[in-house]
């Protein structure tokens, strides 16, 4: 199915929860719904599965118009952060759940149970309760709940926060898999930038209840639209200063870099300059490159990696480092600035220029 | 590390054991004496073995007022706990109405139990009473001092009035902590509200259900002050519960051994009753696998 929303707002007493939304999102595709919390996520879901009508906008299916058609009458299925299952059912009759009620005979459900059960790793558990199960399976049965319904538009809400690190890898991994043969349209609503990397697919990013840019996910990612979608789409956060261009170069500060390539054709005058932390070196990573002084706030050392929170000019700024660098607070190091990774965002925030 | 004793140890427990033994340990092991010697005075005393306890359980008005007792508790729980659930299921859910529902709910719950007997003898008196007068104004002859029939309806009507808000209470903080995404869940599946009811509101609403049960069954099992003070037990016995006839035996009659005896059946029975609810709480509706 093809599933399209066309200028979609949603307010809720006064409050604004998505504003006019846009989105085209194709059969047998993944995508990523990625934002801060309140971002609009899962108002956006909650409007995708019709639990939610939109104040203005339409919802189309196939190019027909489902705005106002109850959730119980679409093809939807939906796995939640917190695993949602029936307390008092078997992992069998959970899973079984969508098909009764849609009144399928006993051999149909049978079989697409066990075929669900069998893809999912729950045949063992199948006469489990869910309280029974640890919290992975858990999300599996909810996930073999959501697969059996054989759904055309299958609504993933953070379905893996609350799982610990290891699970989170091995089903995210597994995900996309699973749903891959239904046609469904898939849509993963995270807030984490990696999660959304990881997926691949497509992505839109969100931002108070707007959609600030929807494509390919590694091009949203590498030529974000605007210093917004940057900051989305950026974890940890995205490192910005406001520059001056003249003479064939940005300054802030004390600092005069040289705008080199792409960035060497903008017209003079204020911009934001964006960087992602991984490109705030402690060495020298080219000869273009330009080094600064800034001062040690906090580092945070996760062993294959620091991320070194420094002072300069006036902003916070993260760099990534590789290797563990065990820095004094205060200390001042020295870090180098590649042109050749700049992100140049005009005063309205739109991107001016990508380096690289 | 070596392994030491330290007799210190005993000292940090003393409070825990001194405060366990003064309100607990001592006082129970009192009416173990009682019940099994004839006390006349400090020193004078004689053992009687199991007498006081045959005595009891051949007891014949006893044997009635248990009777009374089982027919009470079970009425409380049959009338109690559904109507309390569907209380709590109409409640809102948002918005100021929550505070000004759970403050009128809470208020049949902040008054002295005896003060509730007195409410309710003025309320149900034939003469000057708004619901005694108006029912006999209808034609209907209503007495709680003459008839024991109408003496039950009014003390089930107390009782109702009196502790289904803590029915409610409970089972709406049971509903309360359901997350949204399990309705949500049930309507993308497309479940009915009687699904809803039954496949998540009620087994989510076990734990504080069973709580509900166990407190009702224990309280009205125990039920004193309220028919002490409305009814007196009266008229003839039909309202005397396992309190006030426990009460009449050692108080009016000063019949402590008997007395005695009779608190330790009634205790275990009590005992018995809460453990078999909460063993049948914590299995229902979990056999059912497939």
């Amino acid at each position: 199915m093809l599933l399209e929303l066309d200028q979609v707002s949603r307010t809720v007493g006064g409050e604004s929860h998505l504003r006019d939304v846009s989105l085209r999102l194709e059969k047998g595709t993944l995508n990523v719904l990625l934002g801060a919390t309140l971002s609009g996520k899962t108002s956006l879901l909650r409007v995708m599965a019709g639990l939610d009508r939109p104040s203005t906008g339409r919802l189309l299916v196939n190019g027909a118009d489902v705005t106002g058609a109850p959730v119980h009458r679409r093809s939807v299925a939906m796995v939640y952060q917190q695993f949602i299952n029936y307390p008092n059912l078997s992992v069998y009759k959970n899973i079984a759940s969508p098909l009764r009620l849609a009144g399928l005979l006993r051999p149909e459900i049978e079989h697409r149970v066990r075929g669900a059960a069998d893809l999912l790793r729950l045949t063992p558990l199948l006469d489990r309760l869910p309280g029974e199960l640890s919290g992975g399976q858990q999300q599996r049965t909810a996930i073999a709940r959501a697969l059996v319904k054989g759904a055309d538009l299958v609504l993933l809400d953070e379905p893996l926060a609350n799982l610990d690190y290891k699970l989170r890898e091995e089903l995210r991994e597994e995900l996309p898999k699973i749903f891959a043969g239904t046609g469904a349209v898939l849509v993963y609503a995270t807030t984490e930038p990696t999660e959304a990397l990881l997926l691949g697919g497509h992505t839109a990013t969100l931002h108070e209840g707007r959609v600030t840019a929807f494509g390919p996910t590694i091009e949203v990612f590498r030529r974000p639209n605007t210093l917004t979608t940057a900051q989305v789409f950026s974890d940890p956060p995205l490192n910005t200063i406001a520059a001056d261009k003249r003479d064939g170069g940005f300054y802030f500060g004390s600092i005069a870099v040289p705008a080199a390539g792409a960035l060497a054709g903008l017209p003079d005058g204020g911009y934001t300059i964006g960087f992602r932390p991984e490109h705030l070196y402690p060495d020298r990573p080219a000869h273009t490159a330009v080094e600064i002084a800034a001062r040690v706030v906090i580092t945070e050392i996760t062993g294959s990696e620091s991320f070194v929170h420094v002072a300069f000019a006036g902003r916070r700024w993260i760099a990534l480092a590789h290797g563990v660098h065990d820095l004094a607070i205060d200390q001042t190091v020295s870090l180098f600035l590649d042109p050749a990774r700049f992100l140049v965002f005009d005063r309205g925030g739109a991107l001016a220029a990508a380096a690289a | 590390m070596e392994k030491r004793e330290n007799q210190k140890a005993w000292l940090m427990i003393l409070p825990v054991v001194v405060v366990v033994a003064f309100s607990a340990i001592i006082p129970l092991m009192t009416v173990v004496n009682y019940s099994v010697q004839d006390i006349f005075g400090p020193n004078d005393r004689v053992f009687v073995g199991a007498d006081w306890f045959l005595a009891v359980l051949n007891d014949r008005r006893l044997h009635e007022a248990l009777l009374r007792q089982f027919l009470f508790s079970a009425l409380v729980l049959v009338i109690e706990v559904p109507l309390g659930v569907l209380i709590a299921l109409a409640m809102p859910r948002k918005g100021i109405a929550v505070s000004f529902s759970l403050v009128l709910l809470a208020l049949p719950l902040l008054i002295p139990w005896n003060v509730i007997g007195t409410i309710w003898i003025i309320f149900t008196r034939p003469d000057i009473g708004l619901l005694g007068h108006t029912i006999n104004s209808l034609g209907i002859s209503f007495d709680h001092t003459a008839s024991p029939f109408d003496a039950w309806i009014t003390l089930m009507l107390m009782e109702v009035w009196h502790w289904t808000p803590l029915v409610v209470l409970l089972a709406y903080a049971g509903l309360k902590a359901i997350p949204d995404a399990y309705y949500q869940a049930a309507r993308i599946d497309g479940a009915s509200a009687w699904d809803v009811f039954r496949y998540i509101q009620l087994p989510k609403m076990r734990g504080v259900l069973t709580i509900a049960i166990l407190l009702r069954f224990m309280d009205s099992f125990l039920i004193y002050a309220e028919p002490f003070v409305l009814t007196g037990g009266g008229p003839g016995n039909s309202t005397t519960f396992l309190s006030i006839y426990l009460v009449k035996l050692a108080v009016g009659q000063f019949d402590l051994g008997h007395a005695a005896a009779f608190s330790i059946i009634y205790f275990l029975i009590v005992l018995l009753f809460s453990w078999i609810f909460y063993q049948a709480l914590n299995t229902i509706g979990t056999g059912d696998r497939r």
